[in-house]
């Protein structure tokens, strides 16, 4: 695979200079100082490494960097502006949402698809799309609940 | 024996570092480190009586307080805050505390078996109470007052309420006051707490929504390299040849050798990953045992009982021949992964002979010695730092990752970053042992209890006895060999006994047609655990709600590392798809006064979830030295769609002294589950994983 020396994230466009079969994981995190999103299992099943890739949730360790091609990455790290946290943020903070914190930041970018295209998710809609994430420390409830007070702040919540 | 704090005895350095200010150091009683299971018990000897904690107020007002303890998600950074500022009735922002770098803090034991809240918590009471007392003297004196009318609050002195009033910075000015204590210092009692009892956030909260938290698998060092190590084909395999020149052709790549150990560095991880697949080795493997017929195995593999934790009382024999309802039944527990969301992961930097490690670990001291000794080094030649960690529960003790980059790095001549993948942290890492519990009782037709016969074999001596109130007991724990290398885990064994003791409880008091509740409570006088069975029951709505069709109320309790416990729940079985669902559970808890109501429900949440995955379906698998399932698609851990509705009930003992809480909550929701799919459908399982492949008839 071809090297590839461009890659658009967070509303810029990085210079990078990757073999194309490395990881979106590996880039972001080694390339670009975006450490934001982790490392879990390698093989798409915790969620850890969630990214947004044209606003959809990604798997980062099964992505390969080749493969992004113009598409726009989205990391945790994009989510605060001017000091103003996310409602997703606020909410994780305000429902203890995260013991050791680790899977958050992939828990946040799941979270804030799902509220991009439904504003109001039932719990079992909540369930259903967050269940490809893992919360090993198992503070799954107040993730519910952060979710939905995030939804609270209607549409501004995207 | 020196310790690493003594350097920090010499005053005059000690104020060189950090600054003038009032200075109190806690010279701590000799420890006994608790149980932290497996082999590994070569720290349970006694530990130094030394400074164990210490506090510095600097010019600026800033409290800095200095601790081996390492926070990996139970939020003692928190907690161990609150203890601070409770006593110096600071705001908790002007308080940093700088935590497992065996550099800067004291030395420590490690995190674990539920300690921090009951030893280190009071002790940072203390060094904060006494620095409270010497800031009391400098305004006294400042004031030209008595002291008796002084008034402290929000990080200040004031002189009487309403008075004129100085900070903690500007009394310090200038200062070098050292004090020294010891647990005879007093403290506030619980019940006049303001700060601590009281739900604050987590203090460093906001780093780890934004993702700015740097763990140790995101430490960047200039010039970094990414290593790989070369691993077995099994456990126990010999290394019969290699040859690495495949992997030494490929540009930017670096292959180490230090006798067996072989690994690779290179600039990115698929560099590496790919070095160490080009890497051809041969090896001798050896016939080991596999997880089927893995209770056999340990039968036939223990030794006598009656050691550690053993408890004899009264004569069984007697009990039993009292008895006019018997019951012998055994139990099995698997072996179980910790899965920390983040894997073993080191980042190791030479610089001349001294080396640095950043790691996620639970005893930064013991991989410092480990390290020191793997590469012939003085303990001081080595430093290891421990950013708050991505979850450890009892699985992050030991040093291999740390070790493996050093030798990475020294090899190669760079910093190096070793992150292990999941594969290798199912495999490589240590395991809950598996084990088998025979048990055997006797009670009478008024449901007292009269014998009490009990045999752990392998899992462990934790929780061995019984919280029941029964005349003629034997507990025994039985060591066995293992084919797995087991460690320490969170409630380790007491999760198992707890698991045979509560359901046995619920066979016999099914033998007996007497309710399970009544039961425990007719055999109990122990008020604690009678009093959260009582709370959680109520909470529950046992004998007030009756379970659906197809539903059923199971219930479990017990004491353990000072905790007490009793947990309900409601579960959906249905025998013809196999389906088990746990819908909802309950648990009371009782450790004393709560430092931190909200946190502590988080713990017990979390804790219930975690147990739920030892309960339903968790188990490793294993033959030949390999294991079969070190995938998260292949090993299942609870997710969202697996967790019940928990409802926590805390009892705050405010008259009593705080106890730890990250490990009890875990041992009542498998016992738990077990008796509610009996009540369901009368079938009873005696196996953890209760239903890996469904509920069957």
């Amino acid at each position: 695979m071809s090297r590839i020396t461009e890659l658009r994230v967070n509303g810029r466009v990085e210079r990078i200079d990757a073999e194309g079969e490395r990881s979106l994981l590996s880039v972001l995190r080694d390339d670009l100082d975006l450490t934001g999103c982790k490392y879990g299992c390698g093989e798409g099943q915790c969620g850890a490494c969630t990214v947004l890739l044209d606003g959809r949730p990604a798997r980062s360790c099964i992505t390969s960097i080749g493969g992004v091609g113009q598409r726009e990455v989205a990391t945790i790290e994009s989510l605060e502006h001017d000091g103003h946290l996310h409602p997703l943020q606020e909410a994780f903070l305000k429902m203890d949402a995260m013991q050791c914190g680790y899977c958050t930041s992939g828990m946040i970018l799941s979270a804030y698809a799902l509220l991009r295209d439904n504003h109001n998710p039932s719990e079992g809609q909540i369930i259903r799309h967050m269940n490809g994430n893992i919360c090993r420390c198992g503070t799954y409830q107040r993730i519910i609940a952060a979710i939905q007070e995030a939804a609270k702040a209607g549409p501004e919540a995207k | 024996m020196m310790n690493d704090a003594s350097h920090i005895v010499n005053r005059r350095g000690f104020f060189k570092a950090l600054g003038a200010g009032v200075l109190v150091l806690y010279l701590a009683p000799v420890d006994f480190a608790q149980e932290s299971g497996g082999s590994r018990r070569r720290f349970g000897a006694a530990l130094p009586s030394d400074i164990n904690a210490w506090l510095h107020i600097g010019e600026d007002g800033i409290v800095t307080v200095y601790t081996g303890k390492t926070e990996v998600g139970q939020n003692i950074r928190t907690s161990l805050t609150q203890a601070v500022a409770e006593e110096l009735r600071a705001p908790t922002a002007s308080i940093k505390m700088v935590m497992a770098d065996t550099e800067l803090t004291p030395y420590d034991f490690g995190t674990f078996g539920s300690q921090t809240t009951p030893q280190m918590a009071s002790r940072l009471h203390r060094v904060a109470a006494a620095a409270r007392e010497a800031l009391l003297d400098l305004a006294a004196d400042r004031f030209k007052a008595d002291r008796g009318t002084l008034v402290v609050a929000d990080g200040k002195i004031f002189k009487g309420a309403g008075g004129d009033g100085a900070g903690f910075g500007e009394l310090t000015k200038g200062q070098k006051l050292v004090k020294t204590i010891d647990d005879n210092t007093p403290i506030t009692p619980a019940t006049k707490w303001s700060i601590a009892g009281t739900s604050l956030p987590k203090v460093n909260g906001r780093d780890f929504v934004t993702g700015r938290h740097k763990y140790a698998s995101d430490i960047k060092r200039e010039g970094m390299l990414h290593g790989k190590v070369l691993r077995a084909t099994s456990f126990e395999a010999a290394l019969d040849s290699v040859d690495t020149s495949a992997a030494d052709a490929m540009p930017g790549v670096k292959v180490v050798r230090d006798g067996d150990f072989i690994g690779v560095t290179g600039p990115d991880g698929l560099s590496a990953t790919h070095a160490v697949g080009a890497i051809h080795a041969k090896w001798t493997t050896k016939p080991q045992p596999s997880s089927t017929g893995i209770f056999d195995y340990i039968r036939k593999n223990a030794g006598e009982g009656g050691g550690r934790g053993a408890i004899n009382k009264g004569s069984v024999e007697t009990g039993m021949a009292a008895a006019t309802h018997k019951l012998t039944q055994t139990y099995t527990v698997a072996y179980i992964a910790h899965v920390p969301l983040e894997p073993r992961a080191a980042v190791a930097e030479w610089n001349g002979d001294k080396l640095t490690i950043w790691m996620g670990s639970q005893r930064p001291f013991g991989v410092r010695d480990e390290v020191a000794q793997a590469f012939g080094l003085k303990n001081e030649q080595v430093r290891v730092i421990v950013p708050d960690t991505g979850s450890g529960y009892g699985g992050k003790h030991t040093a291999e990752a740390a070790i493996e980059a050093a030798r990475l790095a020294k090899g190669s001549g760079k910093p190096v970053k070793l992150v292990w993948t999941r594969q290798e942290e199912f495999t490589w890492a240590y395991f809950r042992p598996a084990g088998v519990i025979d048990v055997s009782s006797g009670a009478g037709n008024d449901g007292v209890m009269t014998a009490w016969e009990f045999h752990n074999y392998l899992s462990g001596p934790s929780a061995l006895g019984t919280p029941y109130n029964i005349a003629n007991q034997k507990c025994e724990f039985h060591g066995a060999k293992s084919p797995l290398r087991t460690g320490s885990y969170r409630g380790l064994a007491a999760t198992a006994n707890h698991f045979a003791r509560e359901t046995h409880i619920d066979e016999m008091a099914a033998a007996l047609k007497m309710d399970p509740l009544e039961f425990r409570l007719k055999n109990l006088t122990d008020e604690r655990l009678k009093a959260v069975l009582e709370a959680a029951a109520e909470a529950f709505g046992w004998g007030k709600r009756k379970a659906a069709a197809g539903h059923g109320f199971g219930m479990a309790c017990g004491v353990e590392k000072g905790g007490h416990v009793a947990t309900f729940a409601e579960v959906a079985a249905d025998v013809a798809s196999g389906g088990v669902k746990v819908l909802r559970a309950t648990q009371a808890f009782d450790c004393g006064a709560v430092v931190n109501p909200n946190h502590l429900k988080n713990q017990l949440e979390g804790a219930m979830i975690m147990g739920l995955g030892g309960a339903l379906f968790e188990s490793i698998e294993f033959a030949d030295g390999k294991i079969g399932n070190a995938r998260l698609a292949e090993y299942r851990v609870p997710r969202f769609e697996d967790a019940p509705k928990i409802e926590i009930v805390l009892v705050d003992r405010k008259d009593l002294p705080s106890a730890g809480a990250g490990e009890t909550g875990i041992v009542g929701i498998a016992p738990a589950v077990g008796n509610a799919i009996f009540s369901a459908t009368g079938i009873r399982l005696r196996s953890m994983p209760l239903v890996p492949d469904g509920l069957k008839a």
